[in-house]
């Protein structure tokens, strides 16, 4: 037989494609994103989005052979119902591999039946409830909890000549766990609450709660408020009744301070010591790339903490898949995860088997102005933190 | 003369059921095979529809201008939210008893409504329900707060139908809850009862003289609302499974308010009208534009309002009235 | 006593922002709830002007209800005149969809976070008196508040325009009749009440900070200002907005416990008792 020569290239041209196609043809994977994109938390959702497009920017949009594909869907904050909508057309109508998100708890709890009944494995980037990863167990946080970075402030604070307290929470449930955390580690560790109080959610005026606090004179008023304008209102305020002067410091969660409100708060935030697991100011290679990326596309905008949950969870992602050699069986895909440790812009992080929650470094940061803009600049700090709040 | 006022023909005529209102109601049977993947959306469509029946039962026939119905909302889930969370989940002894509640506070709280202009009326309706908010927010060890009740474990319906994933237990028994109450109100307002509640919405000063005994039925209706409110809530909590305070919060009662209007006032249909077509938007603009979808919603309303008065429902009298005319 | 005055400076911030609804739906019974839209417009201006230019903060104040007037003046004209004759239902639909396409709009122009704002050093801090001590922004807008009231009690009972616009709300056939041009009438109050808005949301930036739910976040405390006043009363509006200050705050101060059902209790009883408001005018139509 003559093997005509174009013949011969033509085959196997075609014998080429055909071992390639299979390759070519891998399904993609599909992630749905439950975030807040409207609503009065909007501003966690583009963070938690765009920390997980830069995360695909810097790596690929590829993870084991598989392409990413995003599918951001709306729950407006605080309507459960429609997360829970979202979760069921995402599994069902859109067949998504892995759903994750969750802005605010409440969305985490009504999603989580969804995860177990449909196997899905199911990432938390931002709900802080401790009992959120005990709702499924398909589910992964990448986040933190609110024990886990209230409970360092507290042991700083009784540590470091702060004995009496006076706390101010916001009235609803994540208030009432910051509180209690702090009260239990603080109490625990030699000091005294002398006053608390709760704000209410919708609370146009400081006023009367700075007024009790002046009278009370404690040596710190411990706080915690939402993200938003709350924490603004409270330290404008601290600052025009010349509380500091008074020599009353102000210790909080780094919600306090987060990136995105502290030139908001301004020059009133200076002094404030913290606890949190992520600074912009923390100085690491991999944070300084994480930076780096991230002003070039979202710039002169700032990342916090949720940008950076949103940026590890698709890291725990792609990492968990190399490992499953790109099976997404939710029962796989947990255990592959389960005990999985990488290095953060954070810091050190991993994934606790037991209870597949985050464990972390937190640290204890007072807040300094660093070139031209404020910072949270870490001092101190405790080191593999697991969340107390499930002991 | 006596015939006369014995005659109730009138009214049997409009209670009769005309053929576009069956060709309304094969809509969402139809729906069930043709968007089989959304019936979460298709069931939320029918509690929201049938929360907006009970404003409308007490706005758009009694004149009862509320912004506080949403409480009635949030008491009947978390009627059925709690008994179900302590063992007691069977779905219809839930409706039961988030009906019972929700009336029990509407009869109690209906004094509050009885004077006072649409804008006094709006503001104390407002007020109990933004306390009844607070109130559920305060007591978070009993009702969850923001976080809401730990687990509801809803029992299947009639012990065998499930309420699974794919929400086709939850979509017919919502849609058969709505339809029965409708037809339940329907009847409701083409009777004499019904008569007299238009007649105090229109000339309050009036219905006296005709021995009309306002304050006792003005009362009657906000009860009937807050019951059918009430079992609206009950089937939110059970078919979501998860009841927090957001199910007592403002934003609900604002867009309730927004849904009746789009759809037009007093004329039952509208609510349900209202609801889907805002729902639908809603859903199609957010997964359009996840982030900015609620510019174009609210576009849609200043436009449907500057062209069509009186919303949708007005909107279609409006063009049956000039094609009449044009006949004509 | 700081907590007495406290309540007075925070009453006078509500007043402030509210006085331009009172106005729009009392004397133009026009049920606008994107009242909180125009404040938020002002608050945006405000901080934008600071961040941009040069001028200080007191000189912005002028320049924004300046911006806002514009603006009503345009709405008013293309939007809001269609709707006069409308059901308040509809108005209410209304106002709702484009307070929602404002927060829409703030959303995409200026983004989720808060708006820094810093205000000149004379007007921070507190003034140390026995038994008392005076924020010195709250002194101001304590100040301020007071001024605009009487300044507005003056325009409407003193002055000819005061009178025209009156006469236009009592009846406007009438008035039409005796060559009062209600149409302008209606378009400069209208004005009036956007400037007003824009002011107290300029002034509100530093005590209730500036994102874009703003509207949605405070239209309540404006209703309840205007409900409890009356609406159409610009002094029922400040007695009204005094009260709920005070109340708000000394609650707050002395049984934090309860402090969130403050407002709305003392708001019930006081419309269960007078439903017309304080000094609610019953306006012929």
């Amino acid at each position: 037989m003559n093997w005509n020569p174009r013949l011969r290239v033509a085959l196997c041209a075609v014998l080429g494609a055909m071992l390639a196609a299979p390759v070519a043809a891998a399904e993609a994977l599909k992630i749905g994103l439950i975030l807040p994109m409207s609503g009065p938390y909007a501003g966690y959702g583009k963070q938690i989005e765009d920390g997980v497009r830069l995360y695909l920017k810097q790596n690929g949009d590829t993870f084991a052979g598989r392409r990413v594909e995003l599918i951001v869907k709306d729950d407006t904050g605080v309507a459960p119902e429609v997360s829970k909508r979202d979760a069921q057309e995402l599994v069902i109508q859109d067949k998504v591999d892995i759903l994750a998100g969750f802005g605010l708890t409440p969305s985490a709890f009504a999603v989580a039946p969804i995860a177990t009944e449909a196997k899905k494995p199911m990432i938390v980037m931002n709900a802080a409830t401790s009992a959120v990863t005990t709702k499924s167990n398909y589910i992964l946080r990448t986040s933190m909890t609110l024990p886990q970075v209230t409970a360092p402030i507290a042991s700083w604070a009784a540590k470091n000549g702060i004995h009496k307290v006076f706390t101010v929470v916001a009235d609803y449930g994540p208030g009432h766990d910051a509180e209690a955390q702090f009260k239990k580690t603080f109490v625990a560790a030699g000091g005294e609450i002398v006053g608390e109080v709760r704000s209410p959610v919708k609370n146009p005026d400081f006023a009367p709660f700075l007024q009790k606090v002046k009278d009370t004179k404690p040596d710190a008023v411990f706080l915690f408020l939402p993200a938003g304008e709350q924490p603004v209102a409270f330290m404008k305020g601290f600052a025009e009744r010349d509380l500091a002067k008074a020599g009353i410091k102000v210790i909080a969660t780094g919600d306090l301070t987060a990136e995105t409100d502290l030139d908001a708060i301004g020059g009133p935030a200076l002094g404030v010591v913290n606890s949190f697991h992520y600074s912009e100011a923390h100085n690491s290679p991999e944070n300084k790339a994480f930076l780096a990326a991230w002003y070039k596309s979202y710039g002169p905008d700032r990342p916090a903490f949720m940008a950076v949950a949103g940026y590890d969870g698709m890291h725990l992602i792609a990492e968990t898949l190399k490992k499953t050699g790109g099976n997404t069986d939710g029962d796989q895909f947990v255990e592959a995860a389960k005990g999985m440790k990488w290095m953060s812009p954070r810091g050190p992080v991993s994934i606790d088997p037991a209870t597949r929650d985050i464990v972390q470094t937190i640290y204890i940061r007072r807040v300094e102005k660093v070139g031209d803009k404020l910072q949270n600049v870490e001092f101190d700090q405790v080191p593999d933190f697991k969340d107390p709040g499930k002991s | 003369m006596r015939d006369d006022a014995r005659n109730l023909a009138p009214l049997q005529k409009t209670a009769r059921w005309r053929r576009a209102e069956l060709g309304f109601w094969l809509l969402p049977v139809v729906s069930y095979f043709v968007f089989p993947e959304n019936l979460l959306l298709l069931s939320q469509i029918a509690i929201t529809g049938l929360f907006c029946l009970s404003l409308d039962l007490i706005l758009g026939y009694a004149g009862i201008v509320s912004l506080g119905h949403v409480a009635f909302f949030g008491v009947g889930a978390y009627a059925a939210g709690l008994l179900a969370s302590h063992g007691m989940g069977d779905p219809l002894f839930g409706l039961a008893a988030a009906a019972a509640s929700a009336a029990a506070l509407g009869y109690a709280t209906s004094f509050l409504v009885l004077r006072g202009a649409d804008l006094t009326r709006l503001m104390v309706t407002l007020g109990v329900a933004m306390m009844l908010y607070e109130l559920a927010n305060k007591l978070t060890e009993f009702t969850g707060g923001v976080d809401g009740l730990p687990s509801i474990d809803v029992r299947p319906l009639f012990g065998r139908f499930a309420f699974d994933l794919y929400g086709r237990t939850g979509y017919w028994y919502c849609l058969t809850v709505l339809f029965v109450l409708f037809v339940l109100a329907r009847r409701l307002v083409n009777s004499p009862f019904g008569l007299s509640l238009r007649g105090i919405r229109l000339n309050v000063g009036r219905m006296p003289a005709l021995g009309t005994p306002v304050n006792r039925r003005l009362s009657a209706i906000y009860t009937v609302g807050a019951l059918y409110a009430g079992i609206a809530g009950a089937l939110l909590a059970q078919t979501t499974q998860f009841v927090a305070v957001d199910v007592l919060a403002f934003p609900r009662s604002a867009e309730l308010l927004l849904m009746l209007v789009l759809g037009g006032s007093g004329t039952l249909y509208g609510a349900l009208i209202g609801t889907s077509v805002f729902m639908t938007a809603r859903y199609l603009f957010s997964s359009l534009n996840p982030q900015y979808w609620q510019f174009w919603l609210g576009l849609m309303l200043v436009l449907i309002v500057l062209f069509a008065r009186g919303g949708i429902m007005g909107g279609l009298r409006s063009l049956m009235q000039w094609r009449r005319g044009k006949v004509q | 006593m700081t907590v007495v005055f406290d309540g007075i400076a925070s009453g006078m911030l509500l007043f402030l922002i509210s006085v331009g609804l009172s106005v729009t739906l009392g004397l133009m019974n026009f049920v606008n709830l994107a009242h909180g839209a125009f404040a938020m417009l002002g608050g945006y201006v405000c901080v934008t002007l600071l961040k941009h230019t040069d001028v200080p903060f007191l000189a912005t104040l002028p320049l924004v209800m300046i911006v806002l007037a514009l603006v009503g003046v345009v709405l008013e004209k293309t939007l809001y005149r269609r709707l006069y004759a409308a059901t308040h239902l509809d108005q209410v639909l209304f106002s709702i969809g484009l307070m929602v396409m404002s927060i829409a709009a703030a959303h995409f122009a200026f983004g989720d976070n808060q708006q820094p704002l810093v205000l000149p050093a004379f007007l921070q801090g507190q003034i140390n008196l026995p038994g008392v001590d005076v924020g010195i922004y709250r002194l101001f807008l304590v100040v301020l508040g007071l001024t605009i009231a009487l300044s507005l009690e003056l325009l409407v009972r003193r002055t000819p325009f005061g009178a025209k616009l009156r006469a236009a709300v009592d009846n406007p056939r009438a008035a039409r009749g005796l060559g009062i041009d209600v149409n302008r009438v209606f378009t400069l109050t209208f004005a009036l009440g956007s400037a007003l808005a824009g002011l107290g949301g300029a002034l509100g930036v530093e005590i209730l900070g500036l994102d874009p739910g703003f509207p949605l976040k405070y239209i309540v405390y404006f209703l309840i200002v205007v409900a409890v006043g009356g609406s159409g009363s610009v002094k029922g509006s400040l007695l009204a907005s005094l009260i709920l200050g005070v109340a708000d705050v000394a609650g707050k101060y002395y049984a934090p416990e309860f402090g969130a059902f403050v407002i709305y209790a003392v708001m019930v009883s006081m419309l269960i008792f007078r439903p017309q408001g304080l000094l609610g005018r019953t306006v012929a139509h």
